[in-house]
């Protein structure tokens, strides 16, 4: 149960405010609860105490704040009863989910344009500060209002399109922006929308010793699917054949694509899984994750990058010379994009000077680390890195002679990548088949997309 | 009201919950409860809303408890992390008495709790791992093969980082210290000092077990002379010489050149204490307290200048030719010049005692040196699961518990105030509850002892006039933990038919309430509760104006259900 619910910018202007419960204090609220954020050391926590009752005996006005950071949006629940954390921050990215899937893409010039339209919505989710229906099936009976967006759609813009599902560093990978439009805007134009995304998407957290060794890998899979069809249209997925959960499962000739764990969304039909490894389900418009997997420790394929670094330093003259080869175990097909190298570096450094193997790669000094970017790296080739850096040497006794060990405070070296078309795990989706009969003249299309991008890719130096 | 998908959903609900003649017949029941649990119109909210209700039932026996348990087994599968909390802490609390069940529900949901903390929610996995924490107090070895789970990556937030770097300094075991001791210390050179100084402070904690490596891993980051590494270094060596004495020596080779790099005060204070208690393995220590006394006009801590004169007298007793004429330049400028009344006191005090020889002043300031103990003790602090079972899935391990606490305490027992318009809701605790009094006060009627009479009135000068008349019947004292909210009180008691005559408002200490009752043979029972919160009971006085004891008792047991029921629920 919520008292109120509201959306700040990145700002701290409220775009939205809604109470539910008549017992808070006002609007003034918002306010303070951004001052509470900003006023917190480094990164805020998500749930915050904020005293509103001011001086004095009276705590009339105590409330906890749990907020979610949304595309730079703050969506903010205040409470004042001892709820269940999991379920405000479950409700608060299911909002961001319906407020995205109504208004287009979720943001601040959205929200201000749609303030009407959120503010229906707002009202037919939560009454009274309990969830009554968060179905986008149920509420579309409801919402009348129509979004607003910002402006018709065109193929040539496609920098400011967020590819559908993955949050990258820079999404301009998409082939199509069409997912970044309201899914129940027009009643009229129903011919236009029969479309579906599907999209797998892997997130990869890697950790590599010094020596080269793996020690930890980490991948977390979704699939999942946004979908422009009428509510209730049947369709199938077919996920490679090989696929296993669980150790001992063994499916198929050969290597098998194994993962640990699986979970699926509660309107997916299992009974063609075990034997085809069909998923059959009636999705509601919108986006909705069909089937969350993860996998650790063994993967099938080589990993997608090796890191040999060499770091010679000379102690006496505060000399630092990093050597770094990076190489790409991808198929020679396939390519990386947006390769970003974050090494830190010992602090006091300011100068240096780089030789790299390639004209289109960068290399600055950002924040105390040296950032090494590779716009896009082919499989199966190499680059290279040469960096020499001066460290201020501490006071101490020089030691005599290069050592090859490294300095305190240098690395790990982290990066960050999308493979485009690619899957860590192997997982592939066969097909996609719709029972749906369009009532138009069109086929629905089908967006069927593999991506695996980089949580955490960790080399120790 | 909260929406739980339909009408039916509801009508279920009540009937599950507080029908007797359901509750008596237990394949009914069961039934019921499995009606509710797999009601198709339910969503994920409904579904939590529903499982949180189901905390407010106390089955009556092994049978039935497991009944339930295995009827709600697949939501402990649900693919909302929400619901499976919910259904794990229903599993805890129901299974109180069988740790077993517990340590099986808790390994069950060890999967979702993972997902959970890598999930790509940062605020999901920011609640998923406190609440890891929360378990790993009762089972350190829970997550511990899942370590590398919980290895923090570059981008993420700090409060993610703070949190797990805690997980892992509390999961480490034989096999997993090495890479864990590995990770934390490439987080030490870290460029957010918060999160490098938590960082130690975590090597520091795990080193109470493994001491030497973690030693060996803090003396390599003194050679770092960083300020923010130095001073939270010499900390946590403070703290661990306290607790673990078998390191002293390593410490003590350690600390030489450290003053270089120490300007807060927290820091130089703990530096100033090891030199004082260990000055006899530090060569330089009496230098390095010299430059201290040396510098002392300019100190700004008068904390600082207070260690500094009890670890000179303390280094002077041990090596007096080194010391004696630092000790004494400090004490005439404590005392002739010091400003800070406190430190010009302790100067004298030790003037004083120096006065009185210096076997006195060996006697009184020459304390052990260190206290094993107070690390054993501090590791038994494993907390049953029962202890945290009714926090689980709240804001409690979120904010912490001592954080908790105290807003908890600032906030009072005013909060419930805007409750009052919801009250026929089932949030506010009212309507469920009392049907279990309500029930032995039907049972009742078999016996034929008792029955209260509905809309029993009666007014306050009336009560008064009788109160005063009669003498006290009965007298008894009953537990009570936690806060008390007078409005559930109230309408539990109206439920059994007793009427509040009158009440302190919430918060007052000791609290009192009056309430009246009068069954159908018209004995009159007139009652005085008294609260206080300082002896965590409950005293209540029963009088009545007909003498008759079978009546009483059975009376004083219906008050006894109500007072432990609703004390069962908000503690």
């Amino acid at each position: 149960m919520i008292s109120q619910f509201f959306i700040l910018s990145s700002k701290g202007d409220p775009l939205i405010y809604k109470d539910f419960r008549g017992d808070s204090g006002g609007r003034d609220v918002a306010e303070l609860f951004y001052r509470k954020l900003t006023g917190l050391p480094g990164d805020e926590s998500p749930v915050v105490m904020v005293t509103t009752g001011g001086g004095g005996r009276q705590h009339h006005d105590d409330r906890h704040f749990i907020h979610i950071r949304h595309s730079g949006l703050y969506l903010v629940a205040t409470t004042s009863e001892n709820i269940s954390p999991f379920s405000v921050l479950e409700l608060l990215s299911r909002l961001a989910t319906l407020l995205g899937d109504y208004c287009g893409s979720l943001g601040e010039g959205t929200i201000s344009r749609n303030v009407a339209l959120v503010y229906e919505l707002l009202d037919e989710v939560l009454d009274y500060g309990y969830v009554q229906t968060t179905s986008t099936e149920m509420l579309r009976n409801f919402i009348q209002t129509e979004a607003v967006v910002s402006k018709p759609f065109s193929l040539f813009d496609l920098s400011s399109v967020g590819l559908f599902g993955a949050e990258t560093q820079q999404s301009k990978v998409a082939p199509s922006s069409a997912a970044s439009r309201p899914v129940l805007s027009s009643r009229s134009d129903q011919s236009q929308k029969n479309e579906v995304f599907l999209d797998v998407v892997e997130r990869l957290s890697v950790l590599i010793a010094s020596n080269g060794s793996l020690l930890k890998v980490d991948v977390q899979g979704e699939i999942r699917l946004k979908s422009f069809l009428p509510s209730g249209s049947e369709m199938r997925i077919g996920l490679t054949e090989e696929f296993c959960v669980g150790k001992s499962e063994l499916r198929g000739y050969g290597p098998g694509i194994r993962v640990d764990e699986v979970s699926f969304h509660s309107s997916v039909h299992l009974d063609e899984f075990e034997s085809h490894r069909i998923l059959r389900l009636q999705p509601p418009q919108g986006e909705l994750t069909v089937m969350r997997y993860q996998l650790s420790d063994d993967l099938p394929s080589p990993l997608p990058f090796r890191l040999f670094p060499s770091v010679q330093w000379d102690r006496g003259s505060g000399r630092l010379q990093v050597y770094l080869k990076l190489r790409c175990d991808l198929p020679p097909k396939s390519q990386a994009l947006n390769v970003r190298l974050h090494l830190p570096l010992p602090r006091g450094v300011v100068s240096l000077s780089q030789e790299l193997s390639s004209p289109e790669q960068k290399a600055e000094l950002r924040e105390g680390a040296l950032c090494w970017d590779l716009p896009r790296v082919q499989g199966g080739s190499q680059l290279s890195g040469l960096f020499q850096m001066d460290v201020p040497g501490p006071p101490g006794p020089p030691c005599q002679g290069p050592s090859s060990s490294a300095p305190l405070g240098l690395g790990p070296a982290g990066l960050s990548f999308e493979l485009p078309r690619h899957t860590c795990s192997g997982l592939q989706v066969r097909f996609l088949r719709l029972a749906f009969r369009p009532c138009g003249n069109t086929n629905p299309h089908k967006w069927v997309r593999h991506l695996s991008h980089s949580d955490a890719y960790v080399i120790r130096i | 009201m909260p929406y739980l998908g339909s009408e039916d959903v509801v009508k279920d609900l009540k009937k599950a919950l507080c029908n007797p003649h359901v509750q008596a017949d237990r394949l009914r029941y069961r039934n019921v409860i499995q009606r509710v649990i797999r009601m198709p119109k339910l969503d994920q909210w409904g579904q939590a809303e529903v499982l949180n209700f189901l905390l407010r039932y106390q089955p009556r026996g092994e049978d039935e408890l497991f009944d339930i348990l295995n009827l709600l087994d697949s939501f402990l599968k649900n693919s909302s992390p929400g619901v499976v909390m919910a259904a794990t802490k229903l599993f805890l609390i129901l299974a109180k008495k069988f740790p077993h069940v517990q340590t099986d529900v808790l390994v069950q949901v060890k999967g979702p709790l993972l997902a959970a903390c890598s999930s790509e929610s940062r605020e999901l996995c920011f609640a998923a791992l406190c609440h890891v924490r929360q378990i790993l107090h009762s089972l350190p070895g829970h997550f511990s093969s899942h370590y590398k789970k919980f290895f923090c990556s570059y981008s993420e937030p700090h409060y993610i980082k703070l949190q797990k770097v805690e997980v892992l300094c509390e999961l480490v075991n034989d096999e997993n210290v090495q890479q864990v001791l590995e990770e934390l210390r490439g987080y030490c050179t870290d460029v957010a000092a918060d999160f490098a100084q938590a960082a130690i402070l975590a090597i520091g904690g795990i080193a109470r077990t493994y001491t030497d490596q973690c030693v060996q891993i803090l003396t390599e980051l003194l050679g770092l002379r960083q300020e923010h590494i130095t001073t939270v270094v010499v900390q946590t060596f403070r703290d661990l010489v306290w607790l673990c004495p078998q390191c002293t020596e390593a410490v003590c080779q350690a600390l030489p050149g450290c003053e270089e790099n120490i300007q807060d005060s927290e820091g130089k204070q703990a530096l100033i204490w090891l030199l004082g208690v260990h000055g006899e393995r530090i060569p330089n220590a009496p230098y390095v307290l010299e430059d201290f006394v040396e510098n002392v006009k300019s100190e700004t801590f008068p904390a600082v200048k207070m260690e500094l004169l009890t670890a000179l007298l303390r280094l002077f007793l041990a090596r007096p030719a080194e010391c004696q004429d630092t000790l004494g330049r400090l004490l005439y400028y404590c005392i002739e010049e010091e400003k800070d009344m406190a430190v010009r006191d302790r100067g004298l005090f030790y003037y004083r005692l120096l006065l009185t020889g210096v076997d006195e002043v060996k006697r009184i300031l020459c304390s052990p040196k260190s206290d094993p103990s107070l690390g054993l003790l501090e590791d038994q602090a494993e907390r049953p699961v029962n202890s945290w079972a009714s926090d689980f899935n709240t804001l409690v391990p979120v904010y912490g518990k001592a954080r908790w606490a105290t807003i908890s305490k600032c906030q009072g027992v005013e909060r419930h105030g805007p409750e009052l318009p919801n009250a026929a809701s089932f949030a506010t605790a009212g309507p469920l509850i009392p049907e279990e009094s309500k029930e032995s006060v039907q049972e009742l009627p078999d016996s034929g002892a008792l029955v209260l009479v509905p809309n029993h009135q009666l007014t306050a000068e009336c009560f008064e006039k009788t109160w005063l008349s009669l003498k006290v019947a009965h007298q008894q004292v009953f537990p009570w933990q936690g806060a008390l909210h007078p409005n559930t009180f109230q309408m539990a008691l109206q439920v059994v038919n007793i009427q509040t005559i009158a009440m302190s408002r919430a918060g007052a200490q000791p609290w009192k309430a009056y309430l009246s009752a009068r069954d159908d043979r018209g004995c009159l029972f007139l009652t005085e509760l008294l609260w206080e919160p300082e002896n965590l009971q409950m005293q209540i006085s029963v009088k009545q104006n007909k003498p008759r004891t079978e009546a009483l008792n059975s009376f004083v047991s219906v008050l006894e259900t109500v007072i432990g029921t609703i004390g069962d629920i908000k503690s």
